[in-house]
């Protein structure tokens, strides 16, 4: 982080946005997370769940 | 550099040697230097092997050469798929990510030796999976769906590949770590930085979902699993082989930042909304891997409604507006030039005959018009009943893979030839042309397959007039046309393919060396400006907005998206009723 | 420049201009209109895929395709030897894909509404029904249970669209539709 060097500006908060946006592992979490839950998981359990022909 | 790290008392840093770079003055660490020679280098090796597949394709497709046997094409068009979809565009992101963090951050690479580790289990794995298929037992296609089974080394080399593929973005996320702790840089990540993490990111999910589905496979072929679902491979794997696809555009994205900046001087015309844009790849563009799943037996509607359009076209959002926002960094950087006539002089005198640029503008026009829109239509979830695994979706992600990500590599290789492997390119007025040429030749590939597939010819497929078939089936003539006109196509992307591979060797083998003197000319040619450092201070300021030539194309591009998108809800109402 | 850090420390909190929130306003709502096309078309479109799906063991869908072809068998197919079968109007009937054929060859009659029992014997195989441009995806163990009414007559062919080895290519099969007054 550059807050220890920009004196003037150090004040600042930096927004959450852009904290995040900063923040590599925490964007892995989301980036494997989301289609992880969403895409893999849902589906699996759809997959799972089809009934068996009478 | 070196001496700042020296007193953080870095033994890594200690070690690491550098060279300084001519045009940008940034430390180039020599360590990432090579590793990213080596990773280039075997990209282009893959893309002519891949390449020369990919022509015996087209010929066999074109009626009336139909060069191979039956037995052979089947063989040439796994090798084809597996040689550039995943080892030519995979080595190169490896080596686009090395370069991104380590050379950008002005920093040094994490763990190289890794690095060469990495490198090796890529190499044995490309090599060993192509071994098994060109011992002619492996016939099963790129997507290898069970209960078709192939060599167990057809599994094993690519686990080995995207476990090294693996490696690789953790020696990226190592650089960024390094980079931050050593303080190469101030502040945030460049975006073109930002854009190669998001394609790492999406990586990551990818090779993951790759090692669950592809292990148990590998198993099941040595006999050590009975049984493998196949709609749940399915599912697992297109995690693996849509999202692959997915760090392409991410990372021809970051190309397309990367190249209008160091031509025409482009500087993202907003920060966070650029940044912003990425974010949404991350969150959603992997979802679209259910663009393969929408015709499949098991899954709700909800399901593939909600990932096929990546939440709500969230991802689709970020394209659009990466598509807005790099013509409108490089329309305002191209004003700054002083270009500021009419609508379109800052596009009429880019740098053209640049193949850096050439190739840059090309990839983003085609990758939006061709590949960005054909794709929405095609995940459309009902829409998709009259294309899957019809030509159009080789038409589809050829736009993608050859116009957008493919393009977009070999205009920034005219770029790392002089930076990285300090060369002259050679030929210069042959790699003038050799964008286009490959522009037109794939652009027509990928508009020929799509036509094809409009009238309902099937994928992978080697024999249309089913001569041999009992119940005879006719496709219509136009379909012929078509798969002439695409033969045609692929002999002129060749041309233009080839050109590259001999530029590029050339010029590692035996071109001139860049100096001081010469670095900034070797760059090729760009429009006189104010220095590169000292372009534009402050863009995102509303002075500095009027971007009427941008306005102009993308209202061009959302108007043929919607007409293309409603056209083809038309088509499907006419299809027999089904539910 | 995008390949240097951004020049000020904290640039989220920076003006976004007009035109580029005008445009990311219109890609947002396309996004939704997009979206919402597909939920409009499950509720007033006619072509939706439909989501009856059993799993069964391949030799049992095998045996129920072959007792369903006995019963309604009408003759063959030309000179092909495929069984030509002709079901009662609207009932439940059976198609089987498999190394290397679509078998049997259907004929429906125009208008009415069928339930299409699908399944493979062995791979996977891609149903494409030409040229209504028709394609659905086919599974071993998997039966697929499509409700489809065929509106135009003439005879229709069904393709492989999706790779199952060497004989892919040759692997056809075929529908045909009869008006009601032929079909009789």
């Amino acid at each position: 982080m550059a807050e220890p060097t920009a004196a003037p500006t150090a004040r600042e908060r930096v927004p959450f946005m852009q904290r995040l946006l900063d923040n590599p592992f925490l964007l892995l979490f989301l980036g494997v997370t989301s289609p992880a839950v969403l895409y893999l998981l849902w589906g699996v359990m759809e997959l799972s769940q089809i009934p068996i022909a009478r | 550099m070196a001496t700042s790290a020296a007193q953080a008392g870095m033994i890594g840093a200690l070690a690491a040697r550098f060279r300084s770079c001519p045009v940008t003055g940034l430390q180039i660490d020599l360590a990432a230097e090579r590793l990213i020679k080596a990773n280039a280098i075997a990209a282009v090796v893959f893309l002519a092997i891949g390449g020369v597949f990919g022509l015996l394709v087209a010929l066999t497709r074109w009626p009336a050469v139909h060069l191979l046997s039956s037995d052979m094409f089947y063989l040439v068009l796994t090798a084809h798929g597996l040689d550039v979809l995943l080892l030519w565009i995979i080595f190169f992101e490896i080596a686009v990510l090395y370069f991104a963090s380590a050379i950008l951050l002005n920093s040094r690479l994490a763990a190289p030796r890794l690095g060469w580790v990495a490198f090796a289990l890529m190499l044995i794995g490309g090599l060993l999976t192509n071994v098994a298929v060109l011992q002619g037992d492996s016939s099963v296609m790129f997507t290898s769906y069970v209960p078709m089974q192939a060599s167990p080394n057809f599994y094993l080399g690519l686990i080995l590949f995207a476990v090294g593929a693996l490696i690789g973005c953790c020696i990226f996320l190592g650089t960024l770590v390094i980079a931050k702790d050593e303080q190469t840089y101030e502040g945030s990540i460049p975006l073109v930085t930002f854009g190669a993490l998001t394609a790492c990111i999406i990586a990551f999910f990818t090779l993951a979902s790759g090692a669950v589905i592809l292990i148990p496979t590998w198993l099941w072929s040595l006999g050590y699993i009975s049984h493998i679902d196949t709609v749940m491979y399915k599912l697992v794997w297109w995690g693996m082989g849509h999202s692959s696809q997915q760090i392409n555009v991410s990372a021809h994205v970051a190309i397309w930042y990367l190249i209008a900046a160091v031509t025409v001087g482009a500087k993202p015309l907003s920060e966070k909304v650029s940044r912003g844009a990425f974010l949404m790849y991350i969150l959603f563009l992997q979802l679209a891997s259910a663009h393969h799943m929408l015709v499949e037996p098991g899954l709700s509607s909800e399901w593939k409604v909600f990932n096929t359009s990546y939440a709500m076209y969230l991802a689709v959002l970020g394209s659009m507006i990466h598509g807005m926002t790099v013509p409108g960094a490089i329309e305002a950087a191209q004003r700054k030039n002083g270009y500021v006539n009419g609508a379109f002089e800052w596009l009429r005198k880019a740098p053209w005959n640049n193949p850096a640029f050439a190739g840059m503008f090309l990839s983003l026009v085609l990758f939006g018009f061709l590949g960005g829109i054909s794709g929405v239509v095609l995940g459309t979830e009902q829409i998709n009943i009259m294309m899957h695994n019809t030509l159009y979706v080789p038409g589809h992600f050829h736009a993608t893979v050859v116009t957008g990500t493919t393009l977009a590599f070999m205009a920034v290789t005219y770029l790392v030839l002089p930076l990285i492997f300090q060369r002259e390119v050679a030929f210069p007025k042959l790699a003038r042309i050799q964008p286009y040429l490959f522009a037109i030749g794939a652009g027509g590939i990928s508009l020929f397959m799509m036509g094809a597939g409009t009238l309902g010819v099937s994928r992978r497929h080697w024999d249309i007039t089913f001569s041999d078939a009992t119940l005879a089936f006719d496709y219509p003539a136009a379909a012929f046309l078509m798969l002439g006109l695409n033969g045609l196509f692929a002999i002129l992307a060749t041309v233009g393919g080839a050109l590259y591979v001999i530029i590029a060797v050339w010029t590692i083998l035996f071109g001139r060396r860049v100096t001081a003197e010469n670095a900034l000319a070797a760059l090729g040619p760009m429009p006189p400006r104010l220095q590169v450092h000292t372009a534009v201070a402050e863009y995102g300021s509303a002075g500095t907005w009027h971007l009427p030539g941008t306005y102009i194309l993308i209202s061009v591009f959302f108007v043929s998206f919607v007409l293309y998108y409603f056209v083809n809800w038309k088509y499907l109402s006419e299809l027999w009723p089904m539910g | 420049m995008a390949i240097q850090p951004p020049e000020t420390r904290i640039w989220w909190n920076e003006p976004v201009a007009r035109g580029e929130l005008v445009w990311i306003v219109i890609a947002f709502l396309w996004g939704v209109i997009m979206f919402f096309m597909m939920i409009w078309w499950h509720l007033e479109g006619r072509q939706n895929l439909s989501t009856e799906v059993y799993r069964i063991a391949p030799d049992v869908f095998v045996s129920r395709t072959e007792a369903f072809t006995e019963t309604y068998q009408v003759g063959e197919e030309g000179e092909s030897g495929v069984p030509l079968v002709r079901p009662p109007p609207g009932s439940d009937v059976y198609l089987l894909g498999r190394l290397w054929e679509w078998w049997p060859v259907l004929e429906l009659e125009r208008g009415q509404t069928y339930r299409l029992h699908l399944s493979s014997a062995d791979w996977q195989h891609g149903l494409s029904l030409q040229p209504v441009n028709i394609n659905v995806q086919v599974h071993p163990g998997i039966e697929h249970v499509l409700t489809i009414t065929p509106t135009t007559s003439g005879v229709f062919g069904i393709v492989c669209n999706e790779f199952c080895g060497a004989g892919h290519h040759q692997m056809t099969g075929r529908i045909r539709v009869v008006d009601a007054a032929a079909g009789g």
